[in-house]
């Protein structure tokens, strides 16, 4: 019976790891969906565009502007379709390397051996006249997807944008030129020669989901497949995310999270914190699952920070808070800070001793390591260090937030912290 | 095939051996009999001399040029050395397109007679390498085998129209008893009339005007100051009947007696042939009667001119006129005289050269006397020569390729070509009125689609020959019928190799260079589908890809620049254009017009042939770049940028024989701009050389590049031509759009009308105009489907792809922003009305927000979110931002204007 059970156990555990590991992967892009929500027009569009590209060998230029997140990339599911050269802004950050790595993605290195390439002429003259021997009717289309298309606006002479867009503008080998950016203005960027060679089709990926349609899609996103090994628990798990959906509390963490910003990135990385805390024990998603995820996800950095720190440091913190209440938001220095702890310290102090002047340097160096606190202009050095002039980092809100769940924060350090000047 | 020239540079001396064997006084020239080559490293030295055949450096080492020595002499400074020589040609020098005319494969040793009347049969002694055997083949023989490889062959002629059986006797050296010596003693003193004294004291007294000019360097300068000096004297005429009976032996080319190398010759054979018949004849009747009859046809001429010849005939008619005739020389020691009066010698010898000057001037005013039979023939030519700037005339002396055949010619084919634009502009509109009148009796729309190209044309054809009778008309509509399957010409002209650059043979035998391997794209396993409806048949027509029939619109300046580069590749010279336009006026366009339609004509053998090469600023990396391309696409050499300049330098400065104009396309000039600027200043001089025979437009698009950007010396031989195209206006780009589309019926006029004005009123960019109507035609495919039963791209479909195409996008992108993201903005402006200005730091704009969320009932957000969201609002650039390193005070302003932030979100 024992051996019955352990049997079971494992077969349960291989279950429930298998689902995580399938909503893992669906939560980290490994595996794309077969097409974006939301953007069905936009999506019929550009697959057209792609459409007519390869079947009637109609070169094209498209540029995808949308926010992060927004789906951008999504378009890459039909590269293989295509003799396709996908090159990123953010890797290929000079014409040069792009040249060479389109190069590479074509497989036209072949033709030339085993000889390493030459100079980013050559490059250049050996990829133009292979798309000039090209002709529409012959040539396998080729498709060109520069990410980050606004970074290669940036390149010296826009040359690798000009001559792409030249191609897509002649008779030559069939291309489809796509950028992809999320800048609004990438236009304004381009050379006005550049810009004329460009066909202006822009496709704008913005999101007019609503928050309904937001839900369905987190639904859909927890939901297992209908081809999951185990109906048995897959229908239990489906059950349970259905009912999690409907709960007010998650319902509310949700719509938090859908007026912070409406990418499913964000989504994505929420829904896999509460899906990572799936294990054995409790093999269903639960609502405090998603409660303890959307805490780690929403909490501020700094007030993260601030928790570490000791009393003393507290106290300069507040001292810092006070002066630029005081000043109106003036740099200050570490001699101004001491000054009002010191009479802190001498005024209404009962717990906190009096610090040595050193000391008290010690904790601000911490603070400045930390960058909480931050020197005006770094590139002074002649002042002496107690009198650099500083800003601290920190909102009024979030000092008063970390005192709140500073544990055992002394009552006077409060007291102080609350007081209107000092 | 492209290698590196790795050239060891021999140096190599020249020597005379022994005395000279002639001397002409007047040229200050001494004839040798053979010269002695010797190589550094050698020991023996090599001998060439008349009559032998001799390889000469070319642009190719391994095929140098092959000639036959004539004569070798040297000026009077005894430095320079110089050949004369009658050419072969290589198979490979012959053009591409003319190579099939041989109709068998070429023996590899062989080579042809070259009979070229406009190629200078003049080198420089120095390029000789040496010796060469040369074998006659009769025509009927076949090649004979296992001789030695250092053997060339030659059986037929060439000239450079098709291959002849080659006479045998052509082959004779020049001492043969056919034909008259090389030097100027001998049967042609006999044939001259004996000198008259008045002339001979006529150029004794002028001795002291003579001075400057008859020093070493006079025989160029007195060339040029002849030039205008009538073909029309008597002495001329003269002259004129000797050379004909000297060059009595078959085609063995005379030289002339004209010191500059490149000086070309030919002309005057034609001349004197032409002259031939009327001063054979009537050549003493002429002496004395010529003038009248003559100097009507002068009269056409110059008014300069005609001065002169006034003055000189008296001289050349052995006139006994002779005080006036003085007073006139102390008056005005013209030019003219000089070159009569330089032969002040008490030599016996200069009876010789007094009549042997006539023949001289004769040779010079090559263009007034082409100028003169032209005005013969009824053509446009002439006009169009007298118009042309007085530079021109001054370069009159360069190598000139008419042939009174090939004047005549050119007029036609100019005119040709205007007709050939007019001739489809009323096409197109013929066209238009076929559609309004389909369009007004057609139910069926099918009717109006005609699928394919061809069918097209073929039916337009039709339509054509009833409505067109003129003979002009047919000739012209056969010439666009023959041009029809242009791409398959313009690959073949742009495959062609230049004449002389026969390395291709080479090619095999390296094949440790695959680098030059052609690269291509692998072919799609699927046909390409052709367009199988109205729309998309539109579509591909609309496509800025598409090369249209004609460019309409651009008649003018397709007129200018046709005119501009026809001249030059007429006249054999250099000259630069400059042409400028904002993006999408059909600069570019325009120019390859053009250059198709001069090929043609030079297919058709109406002008020289030339060659095209076209660079392209935004298509080399860096600007030295244009050499290296320039070089290639003339040479197919790869080299250096250093070296390249340096090759081209060698190759447009030498007087390099047997070159074709070349033609040189720059466009996007300004990024070829360097600090130096010498890319630019390069370009636009080698032109200017007297050989380069190089034609240089160039393209940007700004009007005033060359006064912006260029320095004085670089502006300064880019010169006065220029060219600037103006935006479309609205009724330009309707006409293209409907030009374009031809036939095929996919736009409402109203839909065609509103694109083209809002595209004019914008930019004048054709390519936009073109882009905007392919996008309205694929949305009226997507919703032609369920309503509009026309199927036409009506102004609803132009509407929404001009309003995809133009608005700004800010507006929707601030309405589909999250819920924080628009609270943000609505916080900036807060903060930028609360501070009065126009930028705030984040943690101002971050209390806003607070306070803001608050109002709005959200659970207000932590920093970081803050930050996020303020960050995501500037990678969309609705925000600007400062780096995010600043955090807190991180400056930010707004990208859009306040009023469409609060438009946009007020409409929520």
């Amino acid at each position: 019976q024992d051996r019955c059970g352990c049997v079971l156990m494992m077969l349960c555990d291989g279950v429930c790891v298998q689902a995580q590991k399938l909503l893992r992967e669906r939560l980290c892009h490994q595996k794309l969906p077969d097409q974006p929500v939301g953007l069905d027009s936009q999506y019929k569009h550009l697959l057209e565009l792609l459409r007519r590209t390869a079947v009637h060998g109609e070169s094209n230029s498209v540029l995808i502007v949308g926010p992060r997140g927004s789906g951008k990339t999504m378009v890459r599911i039909h590269e293989h379709h295509f003799n396709a050269a996908p090159v990123a802004g953010l890797l290929q950050t000079d014409d040069k390397i792009a040249l060479k790595e389109i190069t590479r993605q074509l497989h036209l290195e072949n033709v030339v051996g085993d000889k390493v390439f030459g100079s980013f002429a050559e490059n250049l003259a050996f990829l133009l006249e292979a798309l000039k021997k090209g002709d529409k009717s012959s040539s396998r289309p080729v498709l060109f997807v520069l990410d980050e298309f606004d970074l290669f606006a940036h390149h010296k002479n826009q040359t690798l944008l000009y001559n792409l867009l030249d191609v897509s503008q002649s008779a030559q080998t069939p291309v489809a030129v796509l950028g992809l950016t999320c800048r609004l203005d990438v236009l304004e960027l381009l050379e006005k020669r550049v810009k004329s060679r460009f066909s202006h089709r822009q496709i704008h990926l913005f999101s007019s989901l609503s928050f309904a349609q937001y839900l369905d899609v987190v639904r859909a996103q927890l939901s297992l497949p209908p081809d999951f090994p185990d109906p048995k628990f897959s229908d239990e798990w489906n059950h349970s995310v259905t009912k999690l959906c409907e709960d007010k509390t998650v319902e509310e963490i949700l719509r938090r999270n859908f007026n912070g910003s409406k990418d499913f990135r964000s989504l994505h990385s929420l829904l896999f914190l509460a899906v990572s805390r799936v294990s054995v024990s409790h093999s269903t998603l639960r609502e405090a699952d998603l409660i303890e995820a959307w805490r780690l996800i929403s909490v501020d950095s700094k007030a993260n920070v601030l928790h570490g720190l000791s009393i003393l440091e507290l106290c300069l913190i507040i001292a810092m808070k006070h002066l630029n209440d005081t000043y109106d938001g003036e740099p200050f220095n570490f001699q101004m800070v001491h000054n009002e702890f010191k009479k802190f310290i001498q005024r209404k102090s009962h717990s906190i001793h009096k610090f040595e002047k050193p000391v008290v340097m010690k904790a601000f160096e911490h603070l400045l390591q930390l960058e909480l606190v931050r020197p005006v202009d770094s590139g002074v050095c002649k002042v002496q260090r107690e009198y650099q002039l500083m800003r601290l980092m920190l909102e009024h809100g979030q000092v008063m937030e970390a005192l709140q769940r500073y544990p055992q924060c002394p009552t006077d350090v409060k007291q102080w912290a609350l007081s209107a000047f000092g | 095939m492209s290698r590196y020239i790795t050239r060891l540079r021999m140096r190599r001396t020249y020597k005379w051996n022994g005395r000279p064997v002639g001397e002409d006084r007047k040229l200050k020239r001494k004839y040798y009999e053979s010269m002695s080559i010797s190589v550094e490293g050698k020991t023996e030295d090599a001998t060439v001399s008349s009559g032998q055949y001799i390889l000469i450096e070319g642009d190719d080492d391994d095929n140098p040029f092959v000639a036959q020595l004539h004569k070798l002499y040297t000026d009077d400074s005894g430095k320079k050395k110089t050949a004369v020589v009658q050419w072969f040609v290589r198979m490979c020098e012959v053009p591409q397109n003319k190579r099939k005319l041989l109709g068998r494969d070429p023996h590899p040793q062989e080579i042809f007679f070259y009979q070229d009347r406009s190629c200078d049969n003049e080198v420089d002694g120095e390029t000789i390498l040496g010796a060469v055997q040369i074998e006659y083949v009769p025509a009927e023989n076949s090649f004979p085998e296992g001789k030695s490889k250092d053997i060339l062959f030659v059986k037929l002629l060439w000239d450079t129209k098709s291959f002849k059986a080659l006479d045998p006797e052509l082959m004779q050296p020049p001492q043969s008893p056919k034909s008259p010596p090389p030097s100027s003693r001998g049967p042609q003193t006999r044939a001259l009339p004996t000198p008259d004294l008045s002339v001979m004291k006529r150029a004794m007294s002028g001795t002291l005007t003579r001075g400057s000019m008859s020093t070493g360097k006079m025989n160029s300068s007195e060339a040029e100051s002849l030039h205008s000096a009538s073909k029309l004297s008597a002495a001329k005429a003269l002259s004129a009947k000797r050379r004909s009976r000297a060059s009595s032996g078959p085609h063995v080319r005379k030289k002339l007696d004209l010191c500059s190398p490149t000086k070309n010759v030919s002309r005057d054979d034609v001349l004197g042939e032409i002259l031939d018949e009327h001063t054979e004849k009537t050549l003493t009747s002429k002496l004395n009667t010529s003038p009248t009859g003559r100097i009507s046809i002068s009269i056409r001429l110059t008014p300069l001119n005609l001065n002169e010849e006034e003055r000189v005939f008296p001289l050349s008619s052995h006139s006994p006129d002779k005080p006036k005739l003085t007073a006139h020389d102390k008056d005005d020691a013209t030019s003219v005289f000089l070159g009569v009066q330089s032969i002040g010698d008490d030599d016996p010898d200069s009876l010789i050269n007094t009549s042997r000057t006539p023949r001289k001037r004769e040779a010079t005013p090559r263009r007034a006397g082409l100028r003169g039979l032209k005005a013969r023939t009824p053509s446009r030519r002439k006009d169009s020569a007298a118009l042309r700037e007085p530079a021109l005339a001054a370069l009159a002396e360069e190598e000139h390729e008419d042939s009174p055949i090939q004047t005549a010619a050119t007029p036609r084919s100019k005119r040709k070509s205007a007709q050939l634009v007019s001739s489809r502009i009323r096409k197109q509109l013929n066209v238009l009125g076929n559609k309004v009148d389909r369009l007004s009796d057609g139910d069926d729309d099918d009717d109006c689609f005609i699928p394919t190209k061809t069918d097209l044309q073929s039916s337009s054809d039709e339509e054509e020959e009833a409505k067109i009778d003129s003979e002009d008309e047919l000739i012209v509509k056969k010439r666009r019928g023959s041009r029809t399957p242009r791409s398959t010409e313009k690959t073949r002209v742009t495959a062609r190799t230049p004449r002389k650059t026969p390395i291709k043979k080479t090619a095999p035998a390296t094949p440790r260079t695959p680098r030059h391997a052609t690269p291509s794209i692998p072919s799609r396993s699927a046909p390409a589908r052709k367009p199988g409806n109205v729309l998309e048949e539109a579509r591909a027509r609309l496509h800025v890809s598409s090369v249209p029939e004609s460019l309409p619109c651009r008649e003018q300046e397709f007129q200018d620049i046709y005119n501009f580069v026809e001249s030059k590749v007429i006249d054999g010279t250099g000259g630069c254009m400059y042409i400028s336009g904002v993006p999408g006026t059909g600069k570019t366009a325009t120019v390859h017009e053009v250059v198709r339609s001069l090929q043609q004509s030079a297919e058709q053998d109406e002008i020289p042939h030339f060659h095209f090469i076209e660079i392209n600023g935004m298509k080399m990396t860096d600007p030295h770049q244009a050499y290296v391309q320039i070089l290639q696409k003339l040479t197919d050499q790869k080299a250096t940028p250093d070296h390249a300049a340096a090759l081209l330098e060698k190759r447009f400065s030498a007087p390099a024989p047997k070159k074709e104009t070349t033609v040189l396309l720059v466009d996007e000039l300004d990024l070829l701009w360097t600090r130096k600027q010498n890319v630019m200043y390069n370009l636009f001089d080698w032109p200017t050389r007297r050989n380069a025979r190089l034609v240089v437009l160039t393209i940007a698009n700004t009007m005033d590049l060359p006064e912006r950007i260029m320095i004085n010396r670089v502006a300064s031989r880019l010169g006065l031509t220029r060219m600037s195209f103006q935006p479309y206006t609205f009724k330009q780009l309707q006409q293209i759009i409907t030009s374009r589309l031809n036939r095929v019926k996919a736009f409402e006029e109203d839909a065609l009308q509103l694109v083209s004005r809002k595209v004019a009123a914008l930019s004048g960019d054709a390519r936009r105009c073109l882009d905007i109507c392919r996008r309205a035609t694929e949305i009226c495919e997507h919703s032609g489907s369920q309503k509009n039963g026309s199927g036409l791209v009506g102004m609803s479909h132009v509407m929404e792809a001009l309003d995809e195409m133009f608005s700004s996008s800010y507006i929707a992108a601030i309405r589909c922003a999250s819920v924080q993201e628009q609270l943000f903005l609505r916080a900036v402006i807060a903060e930028f009305r609360r501070l009065g200005l126009e930028e705030a730091t984040f943690q101002q704009v971050f209390v806003q927000h607070q306070a803001l969320c608050r109002v709005e009932g959200l659970q207000p957000v932590s920093v970081s979110e803050g930050l996020a969201v303020c960050q995501r609002l500037g990678s969309c650039r609705l925000l600007l931002l400062e780096g995010s390193r600043l955090d807190l005070f991180l400056r930010i302003r707004l990208n859009v204007s306040q009023d469409d932030v609060l438009y946009a979100l007020k409409a929520d």
